[in-house]
């Protein structure tokens, strides 16, 4: 691999550029409109532009990213993460235009992207899943059916779904019978497959994901990350490793996770997630993610391993790099998502100019970001501003490193939600990581009605 | 009689329809009335709905279906009655 077009922007682009520039790899960037003068195009070797703002004209036309390959002389080609990133169809036109695509075959983004079939790798590695059917099922009666099996409350979800779209909670069956319909509809709708499958719903469930790594081969895990606290499914805060389950479910989780790896063989850095039923601390498979993901630094903070450059070098044919034994983690990393929105008004999204800005930094504090004084935030695409990403001894030092570096972060010009997250680090149940996947949504409720 | 501009409170993208194979919310001629939905804002993979804002007939859109606006822009113009 000599030359690496990172099909993507924003701070992923700004990262997987300097992992290459750390392997010797020069970098072309791709640009839209809006981010002819970004930071990742200004880093890279040379940038080539592939369109106008809005991403379904620019970052998402493969073809537009193929020719500026083409143009540059790239041989390889990092998807970051969202875009193209888990589209199998973009991998392999990647591979059949003789490009090394950073990322696993087109065949096995598909098997794992379709989660239906990846359920059923799931079962076939012995991982366990949440119970529920092992298919889509043909209609409302045979969901009814099943759901006497797996008992209520039930998860309906789009078996092509993502990003939290078409899926419903329903309690009993009259509930399944009105919103069947609907969610298959708006399934259908959203992403040409009306197909429906159900599980049994975790009430207190934390949402915990393991970090892995496969060279087609063998695989190897690093450890786990707690990402327990979203709004709207959309993860805020991430930690590694999980102050949340016990080292024996850690251990049957991790293991758990290479298994699924070996079973599909797969190639590059992945996630495998899991929901843990904290009554209990049963865990079970919800899905992998076959691409880089936005709170890899906390794994990368508690390993000492970046895993970007090692995405690298196995997309550019080399084995592991490490054995499992030698995989330790060490202290605690927690990461904090600074969005350009307003906390009081409902979290709308605020592009706009920005002002000084000054970023934290200092021991144990990495933050990683696009953002520059003066510079703009455009409205096209998400709102992630920086991660800011703390490392401590253990957890208690890790948050009070996350008070001085949110306290240090300061944006002039357009609200973000720096000051809720530091709020957040003070609240006692954050402190003694008493929460579940719902508690954050229920404290911003309930602040929002004292306020 | 009386206009009154329609305005994107949000800069974004511009939608007329709710998804891609659905008609538009309205027409140029459309009657309207002050709740409805005449067309969507996409800012950061968010979408908002802008609403005529007033009664009458929708006379005339100012932006293209999928065109850039800036907050305060103007997208449509309805004649009040």
């Amino acid at each position: 691999m000599k030359k690496l077009l990172v099909a993507n922007r924003g701070e992923i682009a700004v990262r997987i550029i300097r992992a290459a520039r750390d392997l010797g790899i020069r970098t072309v960037a791709v640009a839209s409109k809006a981010d002819a003068d970004a930071l990742h195009t200004r880093l890279a070797d040379s940038c080539v532009e592939i369109g106008p703002s809005p991403a379904s004209k620019s970052y998402l036309v493969t073809e537009a990213i193929l020719a500026a390959a083409k143009e540059t002389g790239a041989d390889a080609v990092h998807p970051g993460y969202g875009f193209l990133s888990e589209r199998a169809a973009f991998a392999t036109a990647v591979a059949d235009a003789g490009l090394t695509f950073v990322g696993p075959a087109g065949s096995v983004i598909e098997k794992m992207g379709d989660k239906v079939a990846a359920r059923e790798v799931a079962r076939a590695a012995g991982v366990p899943t949440v119970p529920g059917t092992p298919g889509g099922v043909d209609g409302v009666d045979a969901a009814v059916e099943a759901a006497r099996h797996t008992g209520y409350p039930v998860m309906l979800k789009a078996a092509a779904g993502g990003g939290g779209r078409g899926i419903r909670v329903v309690h009993d069956e009259d509930g399944l019978r009105t919103a069947f319909g609907q969610a298959s509809t708006e399934a259908q709708k959203a992403f040409g497959d009306g197909t429906m499958y159900l599980e049994r719903f975790v009430e207190r469930a934390r949402h915990v994901e393991v970090q892995v790594l496969g060279d087609g081969s063998d695989a190897v895990h690093l450890f786990e990350r707690e990402c327990s606290l979203q709004r709207r499914r959309q993860k805020v805060v991430e930690e590694a490793v999980s102050p949340g389950i016990s080292e024996a479910t850690r251990d049957a989780m991790t293991s758990a996770a290479v298994n699924l790896c070996r079973e599909v063989g797969y190639t590059s850095a992945g996630t495998v997630e899991f929901l843990v039923d904290d009554a209990g601390g049963d865990f079970f498979f919800i899905e992998m993610n076959t691409r880089i993901q936005v709170e890899h630094p906390t794994t990368e903070l508690v390993t000492g391993i970046d895993l970007v450059a090692e995405q690298l070098r196995i997309a550019a044919g080399e084995p592991l790099r490490h054995s499992q034994e030698q995989i330790e983690r060490r202290g605690h990393a927690i990461e904090y998502r600074v969005n350009a929105e307003d906390p009081t008004k409902d979290f709308m999204p605020q592009p706009g100019s920005v002002g000084r800005i000054t970023l934290p930094s200092g021991p144990w504090v990495r933050c990683d970001t696009w953002l520059e004084p003066d510079g703009t935030v455009p409205p096209y695409y998400d709102s992630l501003l920086a991660k800011v990403v703390v490392w401590g001894a253990d957890r208690e030092e890790a948050l009070a490193r996350s008070r001085r570096a949110l306290d240090e972060f300061t944006v002039a010009g357009i609200p973000t939600t720096v000051g809720l997250l530091r709020e957040l680090v003070d609240e006692p149940w954050v402190g003694s990581a008493d929460f579940h996947t719902g508690t954050l949504e229920q404290w911003l409720a309930e602040r929002k009605e004292t306020s | 009689m009386p206009r009154h501009e329609v305005v994107s409170p949000i800069p974004g993208v511009f939608y007329r329809r709710p998804d891609p194979d659905s008609p538009a919310f309205a027409e140029d001629g459309s009657t309207v009335t002050d709740d409805q939905t005449v067309g969507l804002v996409e800012v950061m993979k968010s979408f908002h709905q802008i609403q005529a804002g007033a009664s009458g007939t929708l006379v005339e859109f100012l932006v293209g279906d999928e065109d850039e606006v800036d907050a305060g822009q103007p997208v449509a113009v309805v004649e009040i009655g």
